[in-house]
């Protein structure tokens, strides 16, 4: 079946048998390895992109049901200025050990703060507790998040400074 | 010439990690992501039954689907002579099974095709024959008699017994029990559980016909021995083959062990000349490979009247599976279970240790721990917790009063080990008044008098880790060293390379880090290389918290022998004796002129364009070490828990831990390490679990049955340290990444048996899940 879905801001499009999933999609036919597979039982979270902005686990859905949907992988997520505040706030905070489960949680808190832009601690853990990690004891994922939405409201308020820090960025 | 020292990320800097970049952008390299011209897929079929005997394999259909290349079966890999494998604990392994199948789960076909979907689909299509066998679950049914006898494979082999393994002093324990005022006993069980990393195992085998170069990509953490296993098992010549770790997405022990679908993908490679692939899924890697603990342990600890430990005897079965192939070094049996006396003044003590198979996986690993200190740490910390409550000597004083003390160290224990260091009333006394112990014992007392269920559990353990010495440890003769070869460009830049493999630990941040201490040369100019047995020097891999202590001794040495270069090079430059040189952060200067110095930058430059006259050129080296000794890290970790009595359900209030790692290289790095391991340890205590049922139906077969905890079930973790170097160790330095592992459950499980004291509840076996809790409560007679 011919797909045919927008991928970090680009059309893509492809042939894919009915059954293939997005997961598989996203890896094998585009090429995008950012996103990964940890548990095939939509457990572990570790294959989660946007759709239309919303969390959604790729090893759940079919290539197919994305067909004409708009997808953000972690491949999207940095723009020509640098890292978005969600990777800066990962690297600042020591948000990731192995790296495995990083993609889905930046993608995660990405879309938390996109309707919470202030979540308290509370509210951080319940937002990636669809996502496991087996490294970190969360800790520093939650200060990574706040990390991020710290950032974001800076922005907010002074858009052209922190554009400009964040180009210089490491 | 002025020389300005640029200095980043020397030993104690908590920068930030250098490997972060390729992650936070989803341009990790790990196994899964790498595709090779021409690449084929594997699917590997397993048995369904837990123990029967293979009647037939019926193939036909499945090389007849559309992509397939090749089933492999038992009896081609039989016509190979690879049907079976030596496994590292001397014993011998399945690899597709030709006889019958031992466990479920086991590797009895595989189908090579052009795509995982046309491989998966053919692989329902084979047919096999089975005849069902009685099934053998655990130690218990292992050892009665008339038990089925797993192992009919092994000539000689007529019960289910693997080992038995002793170590201390029977004699004098025995003395000691006869004279002991009371003595406290405590039998539990240590459950089977998985390391279960968040990316499971997997292979690319790329076997080239033309050079018969064979180059296998591998989640393994120990890629040099596995090259050598490999050349044992294939019979390949070792030059010939080239494994290559790429990023790991966490090991914690599942990826130390050899398994049967490397070798399947490694020789369907050799036969068809193309690479293959072969990933696990989730359920592969829960039900066949390496499993933790297992272990039922019965300890009994001999107390005089005034709460003086005077002895330990401790008898432990461990269930091994159906194959004895546990990962570990090869004099112990048991791993170093032997430590088992702790972090107490115990004079005497006797440990014995029997191994059995059962129709369970096989590949016993340590899950986040040094070969199964783990299991002896909990026994001895649930025991001395149990002791105080039953003596009605607070858990605090009465570990006080029986630790070893500091001016003991080096102290030698009544099972053999020499402990390099330790200091465990300072590490205690952290601890407690980081609780507010005091208060909070009040504020316990104060609650049970409301009628609510509360407690506070401490463990004060001693690790042991950083193998070897090789003269006493070693996996398959192959000497429990490590390795780095340093080379400094020309342009003062560095490239270490080490025979260790990051799976997430920080290894090209913490051992730069050791480079620029000791060289000066920034942490940011010093790329760290790992994982490619073609590049890098020899070693023994990352497991049992050996990293640091090994090969980051290797480091600090490597980068001392060009130290050592530099000078004469410095005292060239500068026209000056070289005792007349004095260094300091990445250069030599002239003793009383510090004007008069050369950097590091500038040392290296002219190692390759201006060297004195008859020294080689470059600056470069390798160094191997062998530790003298073990190191010994040890902490004092507290949990507060309370208990809803209606329920069940245990809530971690407060957990405080305090650990003694000596001296922290990077000390953010070091803090993830301890709150992932005490995430690990919550889960071991009170949700992971993999239990067989009377068929021996693996349950906890997938992350809906085998339950991790999430961020909301994790408690929050408040830390402490003290620093007690190791003397042995060149930076003082002890590796951390174990310790709250091998701390953390007895602390979590002691609360809740403080908690639940006042009932008289003295054990509940892991993990301590609400129904548990409930039924303790519920036998105790509380009814509300």
């Amino acid at each position: 079946m011919k797909v045919e879905m927008k991928v970090n801001g680009t059309a893509r499009t492809g042939d894919v048998e009915p059954r293939v999933l997005l997961v598989d999609f996203l890896r094998s036919n585009l090429r995008l390895t950012g996103t990964h597979i940890g548990c095939d039982t939509s457990s572990c979270g570790a294959c989660t992109v946007l759709l239309d902005g919303e969390p959604v686990k790729s090893c759940t859905m079919l290539a197919v049901q994305a067909d004409g949907r708009s997808i953000t992988t972690v491949e999207g997520l940095a723009t020509a200025a640098g890292l978005s505040p969600m990777q800066d706030g990962f690297h600042q905070e020591h948000g990731l050990q192995c790296g495995f489960c990083t993609p889905g949680m930046m993608l995660v808190g990405t879309a938390l703060l996109e309707h919470n832009p202030d979540p308290t601690d509370d509210e951080i853990r319940w937002a990636i507790s669809g996502n496991i990690c087996r490294c970190t004891g969360y800790m520093n994922i939650v200060k990574a998040i706040q990390h991020a939405a710290r950032a974001r409201q800076t922005a907010a308020a002074a858009p052209r400074e922190t554009a400009a820090a964040a180009a210089g960025g490491e | 010439m002025a020389t300005q020292v640029h200095m980043h990320g020397r030993i104690g800097e908590p920068i930030k990690r250098k490997e972060d970049g390729r992650f936070i952008r989803g341009k990790g390299n790990y196994l899964d992501d790498i595709e090779l011209p021409g690449m084929l897929h594997m699917a590997i079929l397993r048995s369904p039954y837990a123990h029967a005997r293979i009647k037939s394999v019926d193939t036909a259909a499945a090389s007849a689907m559309p992509g397939v290349i090749a089933v492999v079966t038992g009896e081609l890999m039989a016509q190979h002579k690879l049907a079976w494998m030596p496994t590292l604990s001397y014993d011998t392994q399945a690899v597709l099974a030709t006889d019958k199948v031992r466990f479920q789960g086991q590797e009895v076909a595989a189908v090579v095709a052009e795509t995982l979907y046309q491989a998966e689909d053919a692989r329902d299509a084979i047919v096999v024959d089975y005849d069902g066998l009685p099934v053998v679950t655990s130690p218990q049914q292992a050892k009665e008699a008339g038990a089925a006898l797993i192992r009919d494979d092994k000539e000689g082999q007529k019960d289910n017994h693997i080992y038995h393994w002793e170590a201390g002093n029977q004699e004098t324990t025995q003395a000691a029990f006869a004279r002991a005022d009371k003595v406290i006993r405590l039998q539990t069980f240590y459950p089977r559980c998985h390391p279960a990393p968040l990316e499971t195992c997997g292979c690319i085998a790329d076997v080239n016909g033309a050079t018969g170069k064979a180059t296998i990509y591998m989640t393994s953490q120990a890629p040099h021995a596995i090259r050598t296993v490999f050349a044992l098992v294939t019979g390949l010549p070792e030059q010939n083959i080239r494994v290559i770790s790429p990023d790991i997405g966490g090991g914690f022990g599942n990826k130390v062990p050899v398994y049967p679908g490397y070798v399947v993908a490694t020789a369907a490679s050799l036969l068809i000349g193309r690479p293959v692939k072969w990933v696990e899924d989730r359920t592969e890697n829960l039900i066949s490979t390496g499993y933790a603990r297992d272990f039922h342990m019965t300890g009994d600890l001999a107390l005089d009247k005034d709460g003086k430990m005077l002895a330990l005897r401790v008898h432990l079965d461990s269930d091994n599976g159906a194959f004895f192939a546990d990962a570990q070094p090869t004099k112990f049996k048991a791993g170093l279970f032997h430590i088992v006396t702790g972090s107490y003044d115990i004079p005497t003590a006797h440990v014995t240790a029997d191994g059995y198979y059962t129709n369970k996986a096989p590949g016993g690993v340590a899950y986040r721990c040094s070969f199964r200190v783990t299991e002896a740490s909990y026994l001895i910390e649930r025991l001395v917790t149990n002791a105080a409550i039953e003596l009605g000597i607070d858990q605090a004083e009465f570990r006080k009063q029986n630790f070893i003390k500091a001016e003991q160290f080096p102290y030698e224990s009544a099972t053999g080990w020499v402990y390099d260091s330790g200091d465990y009333h300072k590490a205690m006394d952290v601890a407690l008044e980081q609780l507010d112990y005091d208060a909070m014992r009040k504020d316990v007392e104060a609650r049970r008098k409301k009628g609510e269920v509360t407690g506070i559990g401490i463990a004060s353990f001693t690790e042991v880790v950083g193998a070897g010495h090789g003269a006493d440890f070693d996996i398959l003769g192959l000497r429990m060293f490590d390795s780095a070869e340093l080379r400094v460009h020309p342009t003062g830049k560095a490239l270490l390379r080490m025979g260790t493999k990051s799976q997430g630990q920080g290894h090209e941040t913490t051992f730069a880090q050791i480079v620029t201490e000791e060289l000066g040369i920034p942490a940011a100019d010093v790329a760290v290389e790992e994982g490619d047995t073609d590049t890098a020097p020899y070693g023994l891999g990352t497991y049992a918290s050996r990293s640091t202590p090994v090969a980051g001794a290797a480091t600090a040495m490597v980068a001392r022998k060009l130290r050592d270069k530099g000078r004469k090079i410095a005292a060239h430059l500068l026209e000056a004796a070289e005792e007349d040189l004095e260094w300091e952060n990445g250069r030599f200067f002239v003793k009383g002129s510090p004007d008069r110095a050369k950097t590091i930058q500038e040392i290296a430059f002219a190692a390759y364009t201006n060297v004195p006259e008859g020294m080689e050129a470059g600056l470069e080296g390798v160094h191997y070490y062998d530790p003298p000794n073990m190191t010994f890290p040890f902490g004092t970790y507290a949990v507060v828990v309370d208990v809803d009595k209606g329920t069940g359900q245990v809530k971690v209030r407060r957990v405080v831990a305090v650990d003694d790692c000596g001296v922290r290289i990077n000390p953010m790095i070091v803090e993830g390490q301890i709150h992932g391991g005490l995430a690990e340890g919550y889960g071991i205590a009170f949700m992971e679990l993999i239990t067989f049922d009377a068929e021996g139906n693996c349950i906890g077969s997938n992350f809906t049955d085998y339950l991790l905890p999430t961020a909301v079930e994790t408690p929050r973790f408040e830390l402490g340290q003290t620093v007690t170097p190791s003397p042995h160790h060149p930076l003082g330095a002890k590796g951390v990444g174990e310790s709250p592992t091998v701390g953390s459950p007895a602390a979590y499980v002691n609360a809740v048996i403080d908690a639940l004291s006042p009932y008289g509840v003295t054990n509940i076996d892991m993990p301590v899940t609400s129904d548990k809790v409930w039924a303790a409560l519920r036998a105790a007679g509380v009814t509300e």
